[in-house]
């Protein structure tokens, strides 16, 4: 008999039941929840008089719709109707169903895939929901963890299962040592230019290999966050002495006698070495440049020192269609080098880039710098916890000194659900996960990058290779 | 939920790649805490231009579209965000059924939970109900989900392929939560030996 993977492990340790055509019922263990994706929960809930299972394996916050400026007057201050409303019903549902709520005023609000990790309630083994897409971010943790829609919030708090058909296996290796400019940013960019954005769809990714390993905790989650970019539900890392090391502690993490007995348990989940994979590619890190996109699909990398790609050159209809409508929209012309495409904007935040790590490693490249005047620069904590380390170690007044906005904790521009977003025909280098038409705002022309690159490109007022500056530096 | 069963209806051709659920609906509405209410939007910056004024080419605009049902589309339709406002917009507006060469997976499971089939064919037979869509509202189709087949406006029929549950899901109009209920005892045996595990 052949090994099993990781995925398998974690899937087998939760299936409390196999139905006759292989959909199972698989135990969830933690339920994250925000205000967008779960006032229809609720209201389903109410309507059908059902109460939330087990009240203690959820947590929630809001964070897609909540202001990233001055927060001093409270949700009651907040401008937009609609988005306090949602805030205020959140805050209502979890007093009525009894969850535990982190409060926009306090500490460790913060973004759903950095407050969970942060508190320990993101562990090894685990199978994590939330209504959000990027809860592949957890998978960092060698934790299953995969965005659902509302109806399976619903479903999840009702019965703290989810109806699943196992995924197939993906293993992705990454060989190589990364050079000290390639952060996971470029990493999983990379990746995602070489599968394509629907590479993963139907399959749990794997990242594995001595790139993987050498990654931080932080780093891992900058992957795994953009599984889901590869049309994987979920990522997955295999957890070791870091992961360990990160939890070690944290409020929700298990302590003492439990914490020896868990930490026992983690070392077991890792794939066999004779396990199975279904498909599995391998890359590697020490040859990659830094990376940029230039379209609208989170497929259309190209390296820093490349030029905007010809639609002419591309045989295939649909495809080039695909590249004329996104060149179209990004207003780039075929043959322009990405160095020369000046910026308006510059977002360093959300879910994929907003840790400690990545506002150092922004600020080691702002630091002394200036953002220029043609550019508006801001910088987004991912959670208020973070936001005071990085003020800790003075990161906020590098920032304001170089000309940076340094905001409060949230979602903010990623998806622009609040009042930080691009005015029409603005051109954003973001540290966010999504360059789709209209993410950031109606219009707007969205540049994935890392936090390094993000700043450069803050500086210069164009996308600017990191390689050069650190040369200058 | 809405049972499905059969349809028969005009399909709106969409020949773009990888719509994302953020182009079907834009976040600007998702700040609503209910389901209804979506269809207006659906498409939103692509069907209306900044000042409220519909864009006269987008298909659900044109004359012939204004009441389809099925949408033919490109590869990897609904990527991105989990927001089940995506199939909620497009249900009110009163589309039951998208066909595309593949979905990504939260939309794809989306669209079950509310009554909505997504259908995946191979590349040639998306092709061929593209050009038949295209050729307006004459060209209804009918997708019968028992026989799992669509009959195209000239009488072919094309077969394809559905999980078995998901199926007797839709034809029943089955409550999923209402059916994991009944698994109670099994669940509660589960969270019995959870005990082994404290940190879980």
């Amino acid at each position: 008999m052949t090994g099993t993977t990781l995925y398998d492990k974690i899937w087998n340790a939760h299936m409390v039941d196999e139905q006759a055509d292989g959909n199972c019922l698989l135990y969830i263990d933690r339920h994250l929840v925000h205000e967008v994706t779960s006032p229809q929960a609720f209201e389903g809930l109410r309507m059908s008089g059902r109460k939330v299972r087990a009240p203690h394996k959820v947590l929630a916050l809001a964070d897609h719709n909540i202001p990233t400026t001055d927060r001093t007057g409270g949700v009651d201050a907040i401008e937009d109707p609609e988005s306090k409303l949602q805030i205020q019903t959140l805050e209502k549902n979890c007093a009525e169903f009894g969850l535990e709520y982190v409060a926009m005023d306090d500490i460790r609000q913060g973004i759903v895939h950095v407050t969970g990790p942060e508190q320990g309630f993101t562990l090894p083994g685990l199978t994590i929901v939330c209504g959000d897409s990027h809860t592949s971010t957890h998978g960092a943790f060698g934790a299953l963890a995969h965005g659902i829609g509302t109806s399976e919030v619903e479903h999840v708090l009702a019965t703290q299962t989810l109806i699943q058909s196992k995924a197939k296996n993906f293993r992705i290796n990454v060989v190589g040592e990364a050079p000290d400019y390639i952060t996971a940013k470029d990493i999983a960019l990379a990746i995602i230019g070489e599968i394509g954005t629907a590479g993963g769809t139907g399959y749990v990714l794997e990242y594995a290999g001595p790139a993987i390993e050498a990654l931080s905790i932080e780093g891992r989650m900058t992957l795994c966050n953009m599984s889901i970019e590869a049309g994987a539900r979920a990522g997955l890392v295999a957890p070791d002495e870091k992961t360990y090391a990160f939890l070690e502690g944290r409020a929700k993490a298990p302590q003492g006698a439990d914490w020896d007995k868990a930490v026992a348990y983690w070392r077991t989940l890792a794939s066999d070495a004779d396990a199975v994979f279904d498909k599995e590619i391998t890359m590697d890190a020490s040859d990659l440049p830094p990376l940029v996109t230039w379209g609208t699909s989170p497929q259309d990398v190209i390296s820093i020192d490349g030029a905007v790609p010809n639609p002419a050159e591309i045989k295939d209809e649909a495809r080039r269609k695909s590249t004329e409508r996104a060149l179209d929209y990004m207003g780039l012309t075929a043959g322009t080098p990405m160095q020369e495409v000046a910026i308006d904007r510059v977002f360093i935040g959300s879910c994929t880039n907003s840790r400690i790590e990545d506002l150092r490693a922004a600020a080691a490249i702002a630091k002394g710098k200036t953002v220029v005047d043609s550019v508006s620069a801001m910088v987004v904590p991912g959670s208020g916890l973070i936001k005071l380390q990085a003020e800790e170690e003075g990161l906020d007044k590098i920032f304001i000194e170089a000309g940076f906005e340094w905001r409060e904790p949230g979602c903010s521009m990623c998806l622009a659900m609040n009042a930080d977003k691009l005015q029409p025909g603005e051109r954003c280098a973001s540290t966010s996960n999504r360059n789709f038409e209209g993410r950031q705002g109606r219009g707007g022309r969205t540049h994935l990058v890392s936090p390094e690159m993000a700043a450069a490109a803050a500086v210069t007022g164009h996308f600017t290779d990191i390689r050069n500056l650190k040369a200058e530096g | 939920m809405k049972k499905f069963n059969q349809l028969t209806g005009i399909a709106a051709p969409l020949d773009i790649l990888n719509v994302d659920t953020d182009m079907i609906i834009p976040k600007q509405f998702l700040k609503t805490i209910q389901r209804s209410g979506l269809g207006k939007n659906l498409f939103d910056e692509m069907r209306y231009t900044p000042d409220g004024q519909e864009v006269a080419d987008f298909v659900l605009n044109q004359a012939a579209y204004r009441e389809a049902e099925v949408l033919v589309a490109g590869d990897n339709f609904g990527c991105g965000s989990s927001r089940e406002h995506a199939p909620w917009a497009l249900l009110d507006f009163g589309i039951r059924c998208v066909i595309s060469t593949s979905f990504a997976d939260i939309f794809y499971n989306n669209c079950f939970k509310n009554g909505i089939l997504p259908i995946v064919l191979p590349q040639a037979d998306v092709d061929k109900l593209m050009e038949d869509a295209k050729r307006g509202a004459n060209a209804t189709v009918t997708i019968d989900l028992e026989s799992q087949t669509i009959q195209g406006p000239d009488g072919g029929a094309i077969a394809f392929e559905v999980d078995a549950f998901r199926k007797k899901c839709l034809l029943e109009g089955l409550d999923d939560i209402g059916l994991t209920l009944q698994k109670g005892d099994a669940i509660d045996a589960y969270e019995t030996d959870l005990a082994e595990q404290p940190w879980r």
